[in-house]
């Protein structure tokens, strides 16, 4: 049998694979993230948090309601964007004239005061969640045992990230949100309700959050910390692909999966940080971002 | 003049109304927002306030203010807290901090300022070895204990080849050093181990590598939060059901009922303490669940336990002057509800019993905290490392 660097073959597709599901998780996220940046120019870091709140809405809908794992795709997700739109009404709003910073620091507060509520409620230990029969089980892929969940994992967020992108770049929805982002003023004198549709789109950016959050929870444990530690790498993984660029996000969310996934098996000390050193080579070479574009 | 006089009065009523033989702070310092706030945070704040009650301090004439802090597990931010405690808020101890990486960081800063350090959340046995410190109790567990109750109990059921899964961090690596002497010494091997960034999210890429080591034991040399993902990550992976076992070598109680019965049956544990073993700890441990809505980890427990031992040494002493407190403390036997009686060891280390548990089956558990049964208990006089292989080197 012949070895790559010392790694069997088998082990390697094994790690690429787990590292593609990661990276599903860092598209969808930082897809979410992108979309809100693009329209609205904040920087959403209540982001994490609502992922959280995506997983803690299923667990909820679960345990205080029966509802099973495949209806909680489409509530929490839905319920996870109402609190969105609800924010970007209260709050949000009033920031767009300010400076970047204002926005980050508002969101960066709401995500400390909503782990702060769960914490309090519910502890840090997390939450069981059994994953529904469907899921529950694998199949050997001779290479590696791969369970249904991730599998799962990798087609829902492939086909959420495609629709997305598809409904940005090639719709005509998608062509006034990209119409409204380049000069939101004439875009409105055409009859567009561009308030309501930059409502919308933060209600669906958060959304996608509520997403991620409803996949991991039958994989990860469901906790209020569970977005702080994956959300600036998901913040890293923006930056990389270039802030708001859609296409740009996704392909760097599978991407950075696999190079992290890489990293677990070859220097796993340093796979917390692999990322964030691509993120500043990046920046000395294309401060753009990989897929962005310079104003 | 007058009123100078009338001020003058008012101060000495006020001071004497006030005024105790001895006045004590002490600190508790955990993590309060983390993943391991749930072992001791705010709970074992509590577990010190029913000491200081059940001690009935005022009635000895003890003043006992009780100061809480969260060190984030990084050891710089325990660090400040720990001077500031101890240079300009008074406080005499300091109790709880886990975090090995923490824990040793307070060890070193309390023997500089010669005040006491009550350790009960974190787990490294360097605490009682390398880095011991007469101003240091090491109360409720330790990774030597850990190492030989678990690790042993697993090389003894066939777990000859092991692989780790081992927190990037003091803890961790004391843990793995720890189990794999235990396993080298019956005769097993170590194939492998891989070091796993703290916190971690995401262990199928490290369960993989385990896995594919072909080791009849995974060790997860990890705690808290990480264990819990771990655990359910080889379970998803279907790693025991290939005939890997996992040794979880440092599992609470809140990681078990995290995990939920269906996920963490059969699992094999090493702790120090259970809420429902005796009616003394089941009475105390209701009273505890009344204020927070949890049963109590052995962190907690151990808090208490050390706190009222502590009392009780200031009140024996009539003072609380480092040297001949800690004297009285390793003096006296200890005694609690919780713990039964015990020894302090000069090194610093607490003796008591320690117990291999094992995680019902969900069909056995009779409630939401219903989740151990006793294995085995392994006598306090072997449950810790002895004496002479700890390396302390202030121990003759």
């Amino acid at each position: 049998m012949f070895e790559l660097l010392g790694i069997p073959p088998q082990a390697l597709f094994g790690q690429l694979l787990l590292g593609l599901i990661n990276g599903s998780f860092y598209a969808i996220l930082s897809l979410g993230l992108a979309v809100i940046f693009g329209l609205l120019n904040i920087i959403n870091f209540t982001h994490g948090a609502q992922y959280m709140l995506g997983a803690f809405v299923t667990w909820m809908l679960l345990n205080y309601l029966g509802v099973n794992y495949w209806w909680s795709l489409l509530i929490a997700p839905v319920a996870v964007g109402i609190t969105g739109v609800i924010l970007e009404r209260l709050f949000i709003r009033r920031l767009y004239h300010l400076d970047h910073l204002y926005g980050l620091l508002l969101t960066f507060g709401l995500a400390l005061i909503t782990t702060g509520i769960f914490k309090q409620i519910f502890g840090v230990s997390g939450l069981p969640y059994q994953a529904p029969p469907l899921l529950s089980g694998g199949h050997n892929l001779g290479f590696m045992y791969l369970p249904n969940s991730r599998a799962w994992v990798i087609i829902a967020s492939a086909v959420v990230c495609l629709a997305t992108w598809f409904v940005i770049e090639k719709t005509k929805l998608g062509a006034y949100l990209r119409a409204a982002t380049e000069n939101p003023t004439l875009v409105g004198a055409f009859g567009v309700n561009v308030p309501l549709m930059i409502t919308l789109t933060y209600g669906f950016g958060v959304a996608l959050a509520g997403f991620a959050g409803v996949l991991a929870a039958p994989i990860y444990a469901i906790n209020p910390v569970m977005g702080e530690n994956l959300i600036i790498v998901v913040f890293a993984v923006v930056v990389i692909g270039g802030m708001g660029s859609i296409l740009g996000s996704i392909v760097t969310g599978f991407g950075l999966g696999l190079i992290e996934g890489l990293t677990r098996v070859f220097y796993p000390e340093g796979s917390a940080v692999v990322i964030f050193v691509i993120m500043a080579l990046v920046l000395l070479v294309k401060p753009a971002g990989l897929f962005g574009r310079t104003a | 003049m007058k009123s100078r006089f009338v001020l003058a009065a008012l101060a000495g009523v006020l001071m004497s109304g006030t005024a105790y033989a001895t006045d004590v702070k002490i600190g508790v310092m955990n993590d309060r927002s983390g993943i391991y706030a749930d072992i001791g945070g705010e709970g074992s704040v509590i577990a010190a306030r029913m000491a200081v009650e059940d001690f009935d301090a005022a009635s000895k004439d003890i003043n006992v203010e009780i100061v809480s802090a969260d060190h984030q597990n990084k050891p710089d931010v325990g660090s400040n807290i720990a001077r500031q405690w101890y240079d300009t808020e008074g406080v005499d101890v300091i109790a709880d901090v886990p975090t090995s990486s923490v824990a040793l960081a307070i060890n070193e800063i309390t023997r500089e300022k010669n005040k006491i350090f009550l350790n009960s959340g974190a787990a490294t046995s360097d605490l009682t070895g390398a880095a011991c410190s007469p101003n240091t109790i090491h109360w409720t567990y330790d990774t030597w204990q850990l190492a030989h109750g678990t690790g042993g109990a697993m090389v003894e059921n066939g777990g000859k080849t092991w692989f780790f899964l081992t927190a990037d961090y003091a803890f961790g690596h004391a843990l793995e050093r720890d189990t794999s002497a235990v396993v080298k010494e019956a005769g097993g091997e170590v194939v492998g181990s891989v070091k796993t960034p703290f916190p971690g999210t995401d262990f199928s890429s490290f369960l993989l590598q385990a896995q594919a080591s072909g080791a009849q034991v995974i060790g997860l040399a990890n705690a808290g939060g990480d264990t819990v993902n771990s655990m359910k990550q080889a379970a998803e992976f279907g790693i025991t059901q290939a005939g890997q076992a996992i040794a979880g070598l440092l599992v609470f109680i809140n990681d078990v009922h995290s995990l939920g019965l269906d996920v963490a049956q059969g699992l094999v544990l090493t702790e120090s303490f259970y809420w429902d073993m005796n009616d003394g700890t089941r009475e105390w441990s209701a009273r505890f669940e009344e204020q927070t809505g949890n049963k109590p980890s052995m962190i907690q427990a151990g808090v208490y336990s050390a706190v009222l031992h502590y009392l009780k040494a200031v009140e024996a002493v009539g003072s609380k002057e480092t040297e001949a407190v800690m004297a009285k403390m390793k003096e006296m036997p200890t005694d609690d509800p919780l713990f039964g009686q015990g020894v302090v060891r000069e090194d610093g280390r607490k003796i008591h019993d320690s117990y291999l548990f094992r995680v019902k089956t969900p069909d056995k558990s009779e409630g939401e905290w219903d989740l151990y049964e006793t294995v085995a208990t392994i006598p306090a006089d072997k449950a810790f490392r002895p004496l002479e292989e700890g390396g302390c080197e202030f121990v003759k």
